[in-house]
Formats: structure tokens, C-alpha cells, sequence
């Protein structure tokens, strides 16, 4: 830069910088983005966001046509990611580097000097004492070494001066609130950092079957944005038993699942040996850092569909949703788009414990498997898989679809017990329900960048305690010799929080008295 | 799993109710202490007066001495003095102790009967969130004079109480595989207590501001002549809030820790989880505001209320209304 540009009119523009950087870093500053912070985070928990379910916020959208555009546009939906909540926490990074900063070294300097020099008056000092020696007792120079020594044990850092003993303690209260903010930087970087390496997904395993870990087995999976595939560990598991233990002694919560317990085979890499692992809730299986967690099950019936033609156009588990968790019914959709000359579809309930009603209803009266019956509906016609708009498959659409079996026409309903097969009207088919295997749903986790938020915030939590704790005090002994008796002259100066200044002054004054001949005060000038 | 032990449950439910009618007696009596206040203080005040008068006349001089308002019946460290006599109070603390003995038997009792953490549900984190708040105070009361709070903090052990048996009540069992984790009981357990520092430094402020108001218009009457001065109470709820700050800090990071073992992720801005942030950086913005020119006294002592105001609304409408991962267990 040239020294023509520094002396221009650019003097205002950096004095403008200036004075912002300064306004940025103030405490006030400081104190109005932390509390905007808080007011900013409260939308996120009011509105929907599309971070936990995109769907919602459509629903949302379209059931308010006019707030929801206004809104959306506004950022009410992806809070956490919008523009102006990320404005907020970077404006408060960078002002809380821009305070610490100086502070810190402020600080390194104060570490390296002396305690602060003795002040002319101490009886001026929040709390002040006196107290005269014995004739016989040690001389003034003596005595400030006893004072050193006593301070010295208190924790305090001295400096034996001329006269006196100038003395503070409690240091490292600010290197706590230093690295208490340095902590919570490191969580905000860590996190950040996370976004871009971690990788997470859902699977859904039925019991014996597996999964690999490759990005085409996954039902759904959401990369960190520095992702790519061959950072995906290959290992493979396998499904061997899900079990469900269930409440039967209690009346109260009769059938309430106590304990969930996934046994998998694992296979940690390609060629490696395989063992057996579990996994529960709370308790995770971890394979080379990457977590299953297990979030979610249900049962899948293994259903086989015979079409018109007679050949099999479906077997295999279908993936009931449980419904009502109290005794787990759950929602059958089945979609059989090989079957000809018709396409197929079946939508009904899973019944883990069937019991039909005196008015011809059937109900599930247990979660547990005790008399397993397929309650379902039969469509045939175009399921709509090849209209390329994508489909849910836990939904049938069956506008363009034809009933075929319902309570509500003359055929009635499909009822079926494990083992049974159903014949469809019009020669359309037949269906069986084989067996039937329970699921688990997983959700698969990898986050290397935890450990480091995590140590952070240990880091700060541990700061925190040092700041909010540790005392900072001066204190600062005179000695001098009157009438051939020392007396002796002491203050102390808290810095910030005064809490306990009087009590330490009682204790100090206490290890005066006993290392020294003091003569009783006669009159009340010190307390 | 060990079977519930239903006769210990039905003790446990038939305690808390009796728990619930002694919080009441001990309400009464601290609703008492303030009514009776004005008359203790100008009680004394005569006592005094006399006295001074005795001595005034031993000595010669005229009895000049007149009631003076702005003498201080309380200390500032809110330590017990021998002033204003307050029958009502020490009636209402005895009281309120055998009330937090019951209250704690039937606690435990319920804890025992599932052979768990009593804090699995609604009903029972509000009941043993309600014990710790009590407790917390008795506590406090051993080494300071906190009497004045005695009707807030009974008060609200007894909404409490009220709100958990009538609101949520809810027969003892075994929790949820979810809540099986030795994290329920750090987790929880710290966040309540943390919670009942907050409520007590949340009554202090609110007579902080009450006392300000009174010292400023010179009209420091009846009741506020018992509470200790408003920058003791901004002081006092200043370190009590440093301690409860710390725990609460601690709650978010433990809360995390548990949320990365049970669902694989420390941080989803879950409902809870977004409001516990509000709650931690209002708290933060309230030990910031100290050291911020302009903002101690009234304002900080605002945020501190705001910080309870979220507080409440956390454990209250988030619980209920808002769809979160932490609902199901009701807290």
C-alpha cells in the first residue's frame, strides 16, 4: 500500500471500521446477539422444518396458502440453516473472538508482571487491618517475609517489595472465561466440520436378511456435504432375531414392551470373520465408528401372490406399519405390479393378536404374535408405477384401480390366518399368508466430528466452573517499625465478584495472629 | 425387570396426597407471615423506641427518636438476626419440612416400587421435580435466612403437586426401553435441580424489582421491610444462578451425550432440545449482563425472569403441545 493511499480521505473510511469493529466487540454488542440468538432459535420449535421432515412443511404450506409462501421465503422452515440465524452466531463468533483477543493478551501480559503496586492508603481497600506486634516479635522487614510466605500458601503470586508485599491470586479465572469461549468455538467448528464428513441413513431389516454397507442398500441416506462414496466402510450385518420382551406382570401397563434385542451377524470388512452382536435402544452396535441405532419395528407377514396367469408374481415379507403401539396393528400395503393379465394391489391391517367381535370386527387385543391374521382389501387394474410420478410405497392408489375384495362389496373382506390362501375372485389370483418375521428399523450414524464438539465442550464446561469460581483478589502487606513494636498494615481488593472478601480477611487475619505476637487491639478500629 | 411392588405404589400415591394438603398448611402460614409483617415490624419498632426512650431519659436526654423507615430488620447476607419476631414463618418452615419428609417418602417409595429412577413420566418428574425444589430450599434455609421466598417456593411445590396428581396422573410401571439408561437419572436429575435453583433466584428478582420500586418512591412497608435490599437480592440470585447456570450447562451436555447413544445424533433442534438452548443462552445472557454497563440491577433481574418464564413454558406447553422426541417421555 502506498503511503498516498493511507493519507488519502480512506483515514474516515478505516476510522468507520474502526468504530463498527469496535461497537461489534463491545459487551453490549456482545449481549444483544446472544439474547437475538435466543429469540432467533424459537421459530424452529414453533414452525415445522424441513430438516425433520420435509412433508410436514408441505402439508403446512398448502393449508396456509397465503402466511405459508411469506413465511417459507422468510426462512421459517429451515431456521437453523436460514440466512439471517446464521448471520446472528457468525456476528457472534466473530465479536466474541474480536473481545477475547485482546483480552487474552491483555492477560498473557498481566501473567508476566509483578502483582500490582502498592497502593499509598490501604485502610482505603474494601477491607483493611491493622495490627501492632510485640516488642519482642520479628522486625518489620521479617514480618513482610512471614506475610510473603503466609500469602504464598494462600495461593497468591508476591513480590517482596520495599516496605511491603503486593500479592493477587486467582489468575486463572481468566484463562477459565478465555477458554470457556475458546470451548464454545470449538464446538460451533467441530459441528460445522461434522456437516461435511458425516454420512447418515435408514434400513430397514426383516428378520434374515441383511445389509451392506453401500449406498444402494440404504432406504433413504443424507451425505455430509464433503461426502463421497468410498468413505462408506464396508461392512455387512445380517438380521439373525429380533426379540420383544413385554410388560406381563403389571395391570396397569399389561403388554407394555420392556426390552428390545436385535442379534446380528456381523461382518466388520470384506473377508473378515464374522460374530454376533446385538443391538438394543440406548445401546448401539458400533463398527469401525460407524453407530446402528436401533429406532424403530414391526412386523413384516411373508406374503406369496399368485396372478390370473398362475405364476407367482410376489413372495416375500411386506412391511407392516404399526398403527396403535398398544397392540401394535398394523397397516398392510401391497403393491403386485408383475401380476397379469391384471396388476394387483392389497391394503389391510396386520393383526399380531386377532380377536373378532360380536359385530363381525376384527381388533388386535395383544402387541405380541398370538394369533396373527391378515385383514385385507384386493384391487386390481393400473397401479400407477409406470405414470413416473414417484410413489410412496406404504401408499396404494387405487383411483385408476378397481375393488375386487372389501366388507363393503359382495365378495367381503380377505381373512387370513398364518398358512392360509385366499383365492381372488374373477380368476384373478390367489394369495397366501405364509409366516410371518419381525423388522427392525435402523438408523446408521457417522459423525467423527462428534468427539471433537464433544471435547470442546467438556473444555468449556470445565472452563466455565474455573471462571465463575476462582476469586480474583490483591492483597498487599506493610510493615514498619513504630515506638521499637512492627506494625503491620494489610488490605484486600477483590477483582469482579467481592462474595468472601470479608472471610478471607477474618482468615488471614487468624494466621497473622498465630504466627505472630500480636497485642490484642484495645480499641475497635478493625474488624 | 424386576415386577412392580403395588401396595409400596399405593403408599406412594395415598403420601403424595397428604404431602400435597401439609404444603398447603405451610402456604397458609408463610400467606400468614406476610399479612401479619406490617404489625411484627411496627411491634417492634415501638419496642425499640421504648427502649431508646428508657435509655434517652436514663441519660437525661429528650425522646427524639422516631420510627425510622429505613431501618433494616434483615441482613444483607440474609443471615438470621434477632429482629423482627415471625411466628407465622418458623411455623410455616417446620411445617414445610415434615410436608418435604412425606413428599420424600412417597417419592422414593414410587421409585422403589418400580424399582427405577422415579422420574420416568409427567407425574412423577413434576412430583420428584417438586421435591427437589423443596428440598433445595430447606437447604438454603439452614444457613440463610430465605424465609421470605417461603410463600412463592410453597406455593409452587403445591401447583406442583396439584398439577402432577390431577393433570398426569399416571399408575407406577416399568419405563420404556428409550428410558432405560443410566442417563435418565444424571440427565434429569441435574436438570431439576438446576431448575429449583432457577425458581428461587426467579422469586428473588421478582422482590428485587418490588423492592426497588419501594426503595426509590421511600416507601419500603409491611412485608418488603423483611426482605433483604434489592442489590442483596440481585447479588444472591446472581451467585445461586452462577451454580444453577453451571448445572444447567451440564444438563445440555449430558442431554446430548444421551441423544447421541439413543438416536445417533448429539443435536437435532428437537423442540426440547431448542428450548433448553433458549433457556442456557437467556441464563448466559443474564451472567453476561453483570459485567455489561447499563445492564445490571433492573434489567438483568428481567432477564432472570424471562429465563423462568421459558423455563416454565419448556416443562409446561412444550411437554404438551409441541411434537418433539423427548414427548413421549413426558418430560
Amino acid at each position: 500500500m502506498s503511503t498516498a493511499q493511507t493519507t488519502l480521505p480512506s483515514l474516515g473510511f478505516r476510522g468507520t471500521l474502526r468504530f463498527m469493529w469496535t461497537q461489534l466487540t463491545s459487551m453490549r454488542t456482545a449481549l444483544m446477539l446472544l439474547l437475538l440468538l435466543a429469540v432467533a432459535a424459537v421459530p424452529g420449535s414453533l414452525f415445522p422444518q424441513r430438516r425433520a421432515g420435509a412433508d410436514i412443511v408441505e402439508t403446512w404450506i398448502e393449508d396456509n396458502p397465503t402466511a405459508g409462501p411469506i413465511m417459507d421465503a422468510l426462512g421459517m422452515f429451515d431456521v437453523y440453516s436460514s440466512p439471517w440465524f446464521s448471520a446472528i452466531y457468525l456476528l457472534l463468533m466473530v465479536s466474541l473472538v474480536g473481545c477475547l483477543w485482546p483480552r487474552g493478551r491483555q492477560h498473557l501480559k498481566s501473567l508476566r508482571q509483578p502483582p500490582a503496586r502498592t497502593p499509598r492508603n490501604l485502610n482505603r481497600l474494601p477491607e483493611y487491618g491493622q495490627l501492632v506486634l510485640e516488642a519482642d516479635g520479628p522486625t518489620p522487614d521479617q514480618a513482610l517475609v512471614d506475610a510473603e510466605k503466609i500469602l504464598k500458601k494462600a495461593g497468591y503470586r508476591t513480590e517482596l517489595r520495599d516496605g511491603s508485599v503486593g500479592a493477587e491470586r486467582g489468575y486463572t479465572r481468566e484463562i477459565g472465561n478465555i477458554l470457556f469461549h475458546f470451548g464454545l468455538l470449538g464446538v460451533i467448528v467441530f459441528m460445522g466440520l461434522g456437516g461435511l464428513y458425516k454420512y447418515e441413513g435408514q434400513k430397514i431389516i426383516v428378520e434374515g436378511e441383511g445389509f451392506t454397507n453401500n449406498l444402494v442398500s440404504y432406504d433413504s441416506f443424507t451425505p455430509g456435504t464433503a461426502f463421497s462414496e468410498e468413505r462408506l466402510h464396508p461392512f455387512a450385518i445380517q438380521l439373525e432375531d429380533f426379540d420383544v420382551v413385554f410388560d406381563r406382570e403389571s395391570e396397569t401397563h399389561f403388554g407394555q414392551a420392556l426390552d428390545y434385542t436385535a442379534t446380528m451377524q456381523v461382518t466388520p470388512a470384506p473377508g473378515a470373520e464374522t460374530y454376533q452382536d446385538t443391538i438394543k435402544v440406548n445401546d448401539p452396535l458400533t463398527i469401525d465408528g460407524v453407530r446402528m441405532f436401533l429406532v424403530g419395528n414391526g412386523y413384516a407377514p411373508n406374503i406369496t401372490v399368485t396372478d390370473g396367469n398362475g405364476d407367482v408374481a410376489y413372495s416375500g415379507p411386506v412391511i407392516a406399519q404399526i398403527q396403535d403401539p398398544n397392540v401394535n396393528s398394523s397397516l398392510v400395503v401391497l403393491k403386485v405390479p408383475d401380476a397379469r393379465p391384471e396388476q394387483l394391489g392389497f391394503v389391510g391391517l396386520f393383526l399380531p393378536t386377532s380377536y373378532t367381535g360380536d359385530d363381525g370386527v376384527a381388533i388386535s387385543i395383544d402387541p405380541d404374535a398370538y394369533n396373527p391374521e391378515l385383514i385385507l382389501n384386493s384391487y386390481y387394474g393400473d397401479i400407477g408405477l409406470d405414470s413416473g410420478v414417484p410413489q410412496n410405497v406404504y401408499v396404494l392408489d387405487t383411483e385408476t384401480m378397481t375393488e375386487l375384495n372389501s366388507r363393503n362389496n359382495d365378495n367381503g373382506g380377505i381373512t387370513l390366518g398364518v398358512g392360509d390362501t385366499y383365492e381372488l375372485p374373477d380368476n384373478m389370483g390367489t394369495i397366501t399368508f405364509d409366516s410371518w418375521d419381525r423388522y427392525v428399523g435402523l438408523d446408521v450414524h457417522y459423525d467423527p466430528s462428534k468427539w471433537g464438539v464433544g471435547f470442546f465442550a467438556t473444555l468449556a464446561l470445565v472452563a466455565l466452573v474455573i471462571s465463575l469460581y476462582v476469586r480474583r483478589r490483591r492483597a498487599w502487606v506493610k510493615a514498619s517499625a513504630k515506638d521499637g513494636h512492627t506494625v503491620i498494615e494489610y488490605g484486600l481488593l477483590a477483582r469482579g465478584e467481592t462474595f468472601g472478601l470479608r472471610d478471607e480477611n477474618i482468615k488471614l487475619r487468624q494466621t497473622f495472629d498465630t504466627t505472630w505476637p500480636v497485642i490484642p487491639p484495645n480499641t475497635s478500629e478493625d474488624s | 425387570m424386576t415386577p412392580v411392588n403395588e401396595t409400596l405404589a399405593s403408599y406412594s400415591e395415598l403420601f403424595m396426597l397428604i404431602a400435597s394438603f401439609i404444603y398447603l398448611a405451610a402456604f397458609l402460614f408463610f400467606s400468614w407471615d406476610i399479612a401479619t409483617a406490617s404489625k411484627a415490624v411496627k411491634k417492634l419498632e415501638a419496642e425499640i423506641a421504648t427502649e431508646r426512650s428508657k435509655q434517652l431519659v436514663g441519660a437525661g436526654g429528650p425522646a427524639m427518636d422516631q420510627p425510622n423507615q429505613s431501618r433494616q430488620f434483615v441482613s444483607d447476607d440474609m443471615e438470621y438476626t434477632d429482629g423482627v419476631k415471625r411466628p407465622a414463618a418458623n411455623i410455616g418452615v417446620a411445617i414445610m419440612l415434615i410436608a418435604t419428609l412425606a413428599h420424600g417418602f412417597a417419592v422414593i417409595a414410587r421409585g422403589m416400587a418400580a424399582s427405577r429412577a422415579p422420574w420416568g413420566n409427567l407425574y412423577e418428574f413434576m412430583t420428584s421435580g417438586a421435591l427437589v425444589i423443596s428440598v433445595v430450599y430447606l437447604v438454603f434455609l439452614l444457613r440463610k435466612d430465605l424465609r421470605f421466598v417461603g410463600t412463592f417456593v410453597s406455593g409452587v411445590v403445591l401447583l406442583m403437586m396439584m398439577a402432577a396428581t390431577v393433570g398426569f396422573p399416571t399408575p407406577v410401571g416399568n419405563v420404556q426401553p428409550a428410558l432405560q439408561s443410566w442417563w435418565l437419572i444424571t440427565h434429569v436429575s441435574v436438570a431439576v435441580i438446576a431448575t429449583g435453583i432457577f425458581s428461587l433466584t426467579f422469586a428473588m428478582s421478582v422482590l428485587q424489582l418490588i423492592k426497588q420500586r419501594a426503595e426509590k418512591n421511600h416507601s419500603v412497608t409491611g412485608f418488603m421491610r423483611l426482605v433483604p435490599s434489592s442489590l442483596a437480592l440481585e447479588n444472591w440470585s446472581y451467585r445461586l444462578n452462577a451454580i444453577a447456570f453451571v448445572l444447567w450447562t451440564f444438563t445440555l451436555i449430558a442431554g446430548s451425550i444421551w441423544a447421541e447413544q439413543a438416536w445417533g445424533r448429539y443435536w437435532n433442534w428437537d423442540a426440547k432440545e431448542v428450548w433448553t438452548f433458549v433457556i442456557w443462552v437467556i441464563y448466559a445472557g443474564y451472567l453476561h449482563a453483570r459485567a455489561t454497563r447499563g445492564w445490571t440491577g433492573t434489567r438483568s433481574a428481567w432477564l432472570n425472569i424471562t429465563g423462568f418464564l421459558a423455563l416454565v413454558f419448556n416443562y409446561t406447553i412444550v411437554n404438551v403441545y409441541f411434537p418433539s422426541l423427548h414427548s413421549y417421555a413426558g418430560f
